[in-house]
């Protein structure tokens, strides 16, 4: 076992940094939360200058326009980009680290061509249409339905906690062909639209009082055939393959923001007073905050077996999502505790209160709170580490 | 950078699962219990089997391997609850004569942890006494001590020192330091190999115990107790190689950061896999025959080695500090 980077990708790192350092200085400031034409403008604007420097999807095969990197160069990427600061994935999150992804290892040539470069130019923003009212952890019980009609399937159901729907160019969504089958078999996965007609997207406010995700209507929309990813029926096949990146790499990048976060909030404990000395003082919260770092190491270094062993493999993430994700997601809901309990009164507004930069924390707590539940539930992902990983019966079936 | 285990690891690993096998299997470490834990010929072969020597170079016996290989077979022992004071022999080894290859059983004792216990002293042959100053030699046979009634692991008598003499200094500060870091790091392993079991056994049971007409592993309240023993397991496992490799190569990492951390996590998650097994093999659990408590139990011996879970945690904070 090697823990060091070899010559090149330590030529690569440089590169990296010596361009940040460049181009992090001509980013505009960042606009507000809600303002969403803006974000999207900003957010695929750093995509843009990523591409035109060589970095878009640095993990992507060249074919598509990507950089057609190794997974450890993937890896040192986030490390740079987390380092400097630059803006994280943004409104193209679903696009980048699940929709492409799928696309890759399941789209037809065309598909390929016609979306994944645009994706990579920041000139295409996409959303993820799976969970709906009545199917969310019982994801394969969704009911929107889709008739094929000549060469299109029309669409019509209801699909819920879109993130990102309201800026989004296209979906990657699940919708049922075959209600008749066994639900897992009568599901296919297409590709979206967001402007075609039909969809209705009514905003839902989040618990940090942002507009982050959207109820969507579906009234017949018309979906080209050409756009089924995979075969009619087959979408659950695929679905899981979505997963796999979801829960796989998808968090790697949040695990280095959130090992600088620690380090943040013990200088926040070192400037914040206590009685006649500081925060820091006490012992139980260091101890806390130090388990809680050993923890981020340790995850960080399960990050690196992953990535060894992507280097060796398929390419699709293995089941060990599951594992980084459960424990990823409770570190990280330590980590926003503690800060709650440091902040006390300071954390009583969403923006920062007396001087103390409480408002990133504040956000940061609430955010951690989707962790547990976004992307699977820790409860379903306990299942499949039950089911999958260590081979235990099935539940009872419902 | 290849964070895996290599062929040559795997094979080594399997290759210490196998003598553990042979020479530990489950009844006769129970029947151990009656030896006070150790058997010199079963310490002997654990000589042959090259887990004392296994860091020393080749020209001086040794087999010539690192921290990495040492970590992979002290997991190995720590699964196979082999018990006896196998790190602080094995630390011994370019110290003290006859450790390298199972003639010497040697001890360890912490000058500054209380009460003064120490473990198997009447088999002891040398008992080495660490402080901030150095190490110090000191006869085991000549010290005035209490057996403590019912030692918590029991195989693993406990002796209570009336005295703890000066004795003769046998290394300085600087090897102190490589004592308390590389200690650390295979007690960490053991912990890891005992929270390992404690998953397999828990899993393995859940499968066969049948209740409400199904396997309990089927009932989700039972299911996620296995999951996150798997989970704890996993993230103190990768933690501790971790820290394994940066022992090897000091420049890959902020080394004492990850010992420490990689020690309070397996230690942590021992502690916890061996009580949650013990919930899931229900009535079962809590008797003296079906294996749980053992795990258990070895979990809070080890947890006690090598570092304080706070002292661990608090040093973890301090490179936190700017
Ligand atoms: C911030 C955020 C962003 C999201 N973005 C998107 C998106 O862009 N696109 C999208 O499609 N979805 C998105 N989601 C939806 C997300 O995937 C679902 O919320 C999630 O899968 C849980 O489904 P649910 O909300 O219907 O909860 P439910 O399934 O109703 O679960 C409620 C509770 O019951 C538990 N539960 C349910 N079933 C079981 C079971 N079998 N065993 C044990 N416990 C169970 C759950 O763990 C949970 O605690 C987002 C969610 C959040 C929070």
């Amino acid at each position: 076992m090697d823990l060091r980077y070899s010559d090149s990708d330590e030529r690569f790192r440089a590169e990296l940094r010596a361009w940040l350092e460049d181009a992090l200085p001509s980013l505009p400031p960042k606009p507000g939360q809600d303002n969403w034409p803006a974000r999207r403008a900003w957010d695929t604007r750093w995509q843009q200058m990523l591409f035109e420097a060589g970095y878009a999807g640095i993990d992507w095969p060249s074919e598509v326009e990507g950089r057609g990197a190794t997974p450890t160069e993937h890896l040192i990427f986030l490390e740079e980009t987390e380092r400097a600061g630059a803006p994280y994935v943004g409104v193209n999150f679903v696009g980048l680290l699940h929709a492409g992804p799928t696309l890759i290892a399941e789209g037809t040539p065309e598909q390929k061509q016609r979306h994944l470069p645009r994706i990579l130019r920041g000139e295409e923003v996409w959303c993820q249409g799976f969970s709906e009212p009545g199917a969310g952890s019982d994801l394969a019980a969704l009911s929107t339905k889709a008739v094929r009609d000549g060469d299109h399937y029309v669409v019509t159901g209801q699909k819920i906690w879109t993130s990102f729907a309201h800026v989004a160019d296209h979906c990657e969504l699940l919708v049922r062909t075959d209600p008749d089958a066994p639900k897992h078999k009568g599901i296919t996965w297409l590709i979206m639209p967001m402007d075609a007609k039909g969809i209705e997207i009514q905003p839902l406010r989040t618990i940090t009082g942002s507009t982050e995700f959207s109820q969507m209507f579906l009234d017949e929309v018309r979906i080209p055939v050409e756009n089924r990813v995979g075969e009619e029926n087959d979408g659950w096949r695929v679905a899981m393959v979505t997963f796999s990146f979801e829960r796989g790499t998808a968090f790697v990048g949040e695990l280095i923001r959130t090992m600088s976060l620690v380090e943040h909030v013990a200088g926040l404990a070192q400037r914040i007073p206590r009685g006649d000395g500081k925060a820091w003082d006490d012992p139980g919260l260091r101890r806390d905050l130090g388990r809680i770092a050993a923890e981020l190491d340790a995850l960080w270094a399960l990050t690196r077996r992953n990535v060894t062993q992507a280097e060796r493999g398929t390419g699709v993430p293995g089941l060990g999502g599951s594992v980084f994700k459960l424990a990823y997601s409770e570190v990280r809901a330590r980590l926003g505790d503690l800060t709650m309990k440091l902040l006390d009164r300071a954390a009583l507004g969403m923006e920062d209160v007396g001087g103390i930069e409480s408002g990133i924390h504040v956000e940061r707590w609430f955010q951690s709170m989707s962790l547990t539940i976004a992307a699977g539930t820790s409860q379903i992902q306990r299942n499949i580490v039950g089911e999958r990983i260590l081979g235990l019966p099935k539940e009872p079936a419902v | 950078m290849n964070f895996d285990l290599g062929d040559d690891e795997r094979a080594l690993q399997q290759g210490m699962r196998d003598v553990c096998k042979r020479l530990f299997p489950m009844d006769r470490v129970r029947a151990l219990e009656d030896a006070g834990g150790i058997d010199r010929t079963l310490w002997h072969e654990l000589g042959q089997a090259g887990v004392f020597s296994l860091r020393q170079p080749e020209s001086e016996g040794g087999v010539g391997l690192g921290m990495t290989e040492a970590a992979l077979v002290y997991e190995e022992l720590g699964r196979a609850l082999v018990p006896g004071p196998v790190i602080s022999t094995h630390l011994s080894v370019p110290l003290i004569e006859g450790a390298l290859d199972g003639q010497r059983v040697v001890g360890l004792i912490d000058r500054e942890r209380t009460p003064p216990v120490v473990g198997q002293l009447p088999a002891l042959d040398t008992l080495v006494v660490i402080d901030p100053k150095g190490l110090w030699l000191v006869d085991p046979q000549h010290l005035g001590a209490i057996p403590v009634r019912q030692p918590l692991d029991p195989l693993t008598p406990m002796y209570l020192l009336e005295h703890l003499p000066k004795g003769d200094k046998i290394a300085g500060p600087k090897e102190v330091a490589r004592w308390r870091r590389e200690g650390a790091v295979l007690a960490a392993a053991m912990l890891v190999g005992i929270a390992s079991a404690c998953t397999e056994a828990a899993v393995a049971y859940a499968k066969e115990r049948k209740q409400f007409g199904r396997p309990i592993g089927s009932f989700q309240a039972v299911k996620h107790i296995c999951a996150d023993m798997l989970v704890r397991e996993e993230v103190a496992r990768v933690g501790t190689y971790a820290a394994a490799v940066m022992c090897d190569d000091p420049g890959a990492g902020d080394v004492d950061r990850a010992v420490a951390g990689a020690r309070l996590l397996a230690g942590d998650a021992a502690l916890a896999n061996g009580k949650a097994s013990i919930q899931v093999h229900g009535g079962m659990g809590y008797t003296w025959e079906v294996d749980a408590h053992l795990y258990l139990k070895r979990a809070v011996l080890m947890s006690t080695r090598f570092g304080k879970s706070d002292d661990l945690a608090e040093a973890v904070a301090g490179t936190l500090a700017p």
